[in-house]
């Protein structure tokens, strides 16, 4: 089953690796995975759509947790949230069909952003099944090639942020930070 | 006060106010300017004869300290040699830093000469793992790999480092604080779970305690003492958990699982109430996972929350350092106390007699014959020798469940096995990283004639260094464990696991210089022993013992842990 996970994290080398790397080790398929700054430029959100069994879902974001990069995931498969695509389609026009291609895109919400004699490329951006809906409607009218952004969330629900404080360094040689 | 200075000279720096003694390590093209600033000997290097080694060693040197564990590597072949060793830190949750170099930032990514993805190969290996490619970031980089190595859930850390930023200059200032926002640690372990734990205690019929690593990591041997004592409730200790409980202490079962004791194995299967401190339910404890514990209400202590419900769904998780939690269970157990009795005081009694009963019925019993040395009668004597008191390092196989079975431990961080990833070769590389933290221990290796063999470099290591680590081969002639797999399941079609041409341990440690000695009279064992045992130096015993003799008891994989196999089966009766 399709989970949608949230994750925020920070803006490093690597970081992207550990979480990827997180779910090709458990042999998981991500669906989609979308990530970029946030308003702290230190800082990345991300969006993965992976396909994973839902009694293991609580533990995939424990483990997401637990990296040192990721400040806080979350599982938004069935909480409160908005989630979003964006499509882009270029479809092949003749004559005949311009007019029909337009009105159909129109219903959708599809933008025109590009228009030769050839063909249209429309954006339209949605719910993830409306949007396979367009997809699908589109086909009807001959061979098209379709991008899609992957999914971006946004939570609904409040959630406060925890950050581990800064860690002050020990300064007695005799007595390192770490024995116990 | 801010002071121009070289990487390398940083990283020494930031070693010494870690407070690293000693680094096992391997020096190569891009660390030269690293061993350079090692030259005054502030810390102690120590040459291994291959970097896997040398994370074995630093591994040896963290479990019978506690203390962080120190690998140094090249780049390329360097860091790619260290990857075994820190795949077995992280399946044992064991605290080392590893550092390697690599080459010029400029030239990553070039292929360079022994360039390799450090990096990227060591991602899933380690804890977390940097890649230092300015200089200014690596004073920081350092404490914090030290930090997460030793704290928390511990484990290995590395720290790649270009050779540009070991060479540049920079100003030095100590670092006050390190940064780790996303590093959150939960140690108190919540007021509330702790009272109910209590509470479930009181109230259990039949109490089963189930300790491992986490209760040695956490150095809370003694609040685990304590707990098992308030309770009266029997424990077994998992593989890595051996010497958290003295082997002596009347309520210690023994290890459970695969080849654990029948008591260990249907206390656990009976329990009705199964306290896990600081253990992963491995498969090699549970068994088949469905009829694991099928009666039991489970209450799961550990510091890493995605340990909890990874295995075995907890009714009662408590997220925590071990420490402290059991401290805080037995005060609220003792607060109780005076007005509450077990609620349950004759199941209580029914429940040890059930427990004495198991014992008695099928204890651990070690098998000697006067012909030849058994397995099991080389352990006895060991232990025998070593009085609960020694510090003994396991490799992989047959020796190493019997040395389980039949030596006992009597502290924390005297047992060393590598037992998640099980991985061959770690025995004596091991024993020299725990005689090297402790020079007037006696250090024993307890390995396997096909184990001791990927390890034989060391050899070297440990006579060119003097350490007079105790190595006692055992020697069935066999890759012991999988021939005994073959046996059982394939129908004793051995397939590569007889050992030819082991070399003449007699003239192999006289070329190093060292003692050695062939035993295979079981009248001589004792003595032979003895007499390495005493020995100042370093001393190889090749301990011919009988080559057919299985584990047992034995859990099939996949059945349940009370479905155990006892003993050999009968042979089957012919006719006449
Ligand atoms: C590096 C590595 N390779 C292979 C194995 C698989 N394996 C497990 S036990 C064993 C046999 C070990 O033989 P030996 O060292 O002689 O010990 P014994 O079982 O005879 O006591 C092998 C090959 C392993 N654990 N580690
Ligand atoms: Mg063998």
């Amino acid at each position: 089953m399709l989970m949608t996970i949230s994750l925020l994290m920070e803006n490093k080398p690597g970081a992207l690796m550990r979480v990827t790397g997180l779910l090709s080790q458990r042999g998981y398929n991500i669906e989609s995975l979308t990530v970029s700054r946030t308003l702290d430029p230190t800082l990345s959100r991300m969006t993965i759509c992976v396909d994973v069994e839902p009694r293991l879902r609580p533990l995939l974001i424990k483990q997401m947790n637990r990296l040192v990069n990721v400040l806080q995931a979350h599982d938004l498969t069935e909480a409160p949230a908005v989630i979003r695509e964006m499509v882009l389609v270029h479809v092949r026009v003749s004559q005949e069909n311009r007019t029909a291609i337009l009105k159909e895109a129109e219903i959708f919400g599809a933008r025109v952003v590009d228009s030769s004699v050839g063909g249209f490329a429309l954006e339209a951006s949605g719910d993830p099944e409306k949007l396979e809906e367009f997809i699908a409607v589109m086909q009807t009218y001959g061979e098209i090639e379709v991008t899609r952004s992957g999914l971006v969330a946004v939570s609904l629900e409040p959630r406060k942020l925890k950050l581990a404080p800064p860690i002050p360094k020990a300064h007695s040689e005799s007595e390192p930070a770490h024995t116990r | 006060m801010a002071q121009t200075m070289s990487g390398a000279r940083i990283l020494m720096e930031c070693l010494q106010r870690e407070g690293v003694e000693v680094i096992f390590g391997y020096p190569g093209g891009v660390t030269l300017p690293l061993y350079d600033a090692m030259y005054e000997g502030e810390i102690r290097h120590i040459l291994v004869r291959h970097e896997e080694n040398a994370c074995f060693m630093a591994s040896g040197y963290a479990r019978a300290t506690g203390k962080v564990g120190v690998a140094c590597a090249t780049s390329g072949p360097g860091a790619t040699n260290l990857t075994t060793g820190l795949v077995d830190c992280m399946m044992d949750s064991i605290p080392v830093v590893a550092l390697t170099g690599q080459v010029s930032s400029k030239l990553i990514g070039s292929d360079a000469f022994q360039e390799a993805d450090t990096f990227g190969i060591t991602r899933s290996a380690t804890k977390h793992n940097y890649l230092v490619k300015d200089i200014r970031d690596l004073a920081a980089v350092i404490h914090e790999a030290f930090y997460i190595a030793s704290s928390g859930r511990p484990g290995p850390v590395l720290v790649d480092i270009t050779k540009d930023v070991l060479q540049g200059q920079a100003h030095y200032a100590p670092v006050h604080a390190i940064h780790l926002p996303g590093y959150k640690l939960v140690t108190e372990g919540h007021a509330g779970q702790i009272r109910r734990a209590a509470q479930m205690m009181w109230e259990a019929s039949r109490p089963f305690v189930y300790a491992g690593g986490g209760i040695i990591a956490s150095g809370a041997h003694e609040e685990l003492r304590e707990l098992v004592e308030t309770l009266d409730a029997p424990a077994v200790l998992t593989l890595m958990g051996l010497g958290a409980l003295p082997a002596e202490h009347p309520n210690f079962i023994s290890m459970p699982g695969m080849h654990g004791s029948y008591a260990a194995n249907m206390g656990m299967y009976e329990c009705d109430l199964l306290i896990a401190l600081g253990v992963r339910f491995d498969d090699r404890v549970t068994g088949r996972l469905a009829s694991f514990a099928p009666h039991a209400k489970v209450i799961h202590v550990d510091i890493d929350p995605a340990e909890i419900g990874k295995n075995r769904a907890a009714d009662l998780p408590i997220v925590g350092d071990a420490k402290k939690v059991l401290s805080r269970i037995v005060k609220s157990l003792k607060e109780a106390a005076p007005q509450m009795r077990p609620l349950r005081e004759q199941d209580r009694r029914e429940w040890w007699q059930q427990i004495r009963a198991w014992k008695e019925e099928h204890p651990l019993k070690p098998v000697f014959s006067a012909d030849e040395i058994k397995p099991q009668h080389l352990m006895v004597e060991i232990d025998r020798l070593c009085g609960g008191d020694a510090i003994v390092s396991v490799d992989v196989g047959q020796h190493q469940m019997w040395a389980a079975q039949f030596i006992r431990f009597n502290r924390p961080r005297t047992w060393l096995s590598s037992s998640g990833l099980g991985s061959m070769g770690f025995g004596l590389p091991a024993a020299i990283g725990a005689q090297v933290a402790h020079p007037d221990a006696l250090v024993v290796a307890v390995v396997g004639d096909g184990g001791f063999q990927m390890a034989m470099p060391e050899i070297s290591t440990m006579a060119n260094q003097g350490l007079p680590v105790k190595v006692v081969i055992m020697n069935n002639g066999y890759l012991g464990m999988v021939r005994q797999w073959q046996d059982l399941f394939y129908q004793n079609r051995l397939s590569a696991v007889q050992i030819e041409a082991f070399p003449n341990i007699e003239k192999l440690a006289d070329a190093y210089g060292i003692k050695g000695r062939i035993v295979d009279k079981p009248a001589e064992l004792r003595s032979a022993l003895e007499d390495a045992f005493r020995h100042p130096g370093p001393v190889l015993l090749d301990v011919r013992v009988s080559p057919f003799e299985n584990v047992y008891p034995m859990v099939p994989a996949g059945a349940a842990i009370n479905e155990m196999v006892l003993a050999p089966p009968k042979p089957v009766e012919v006719p006449a």
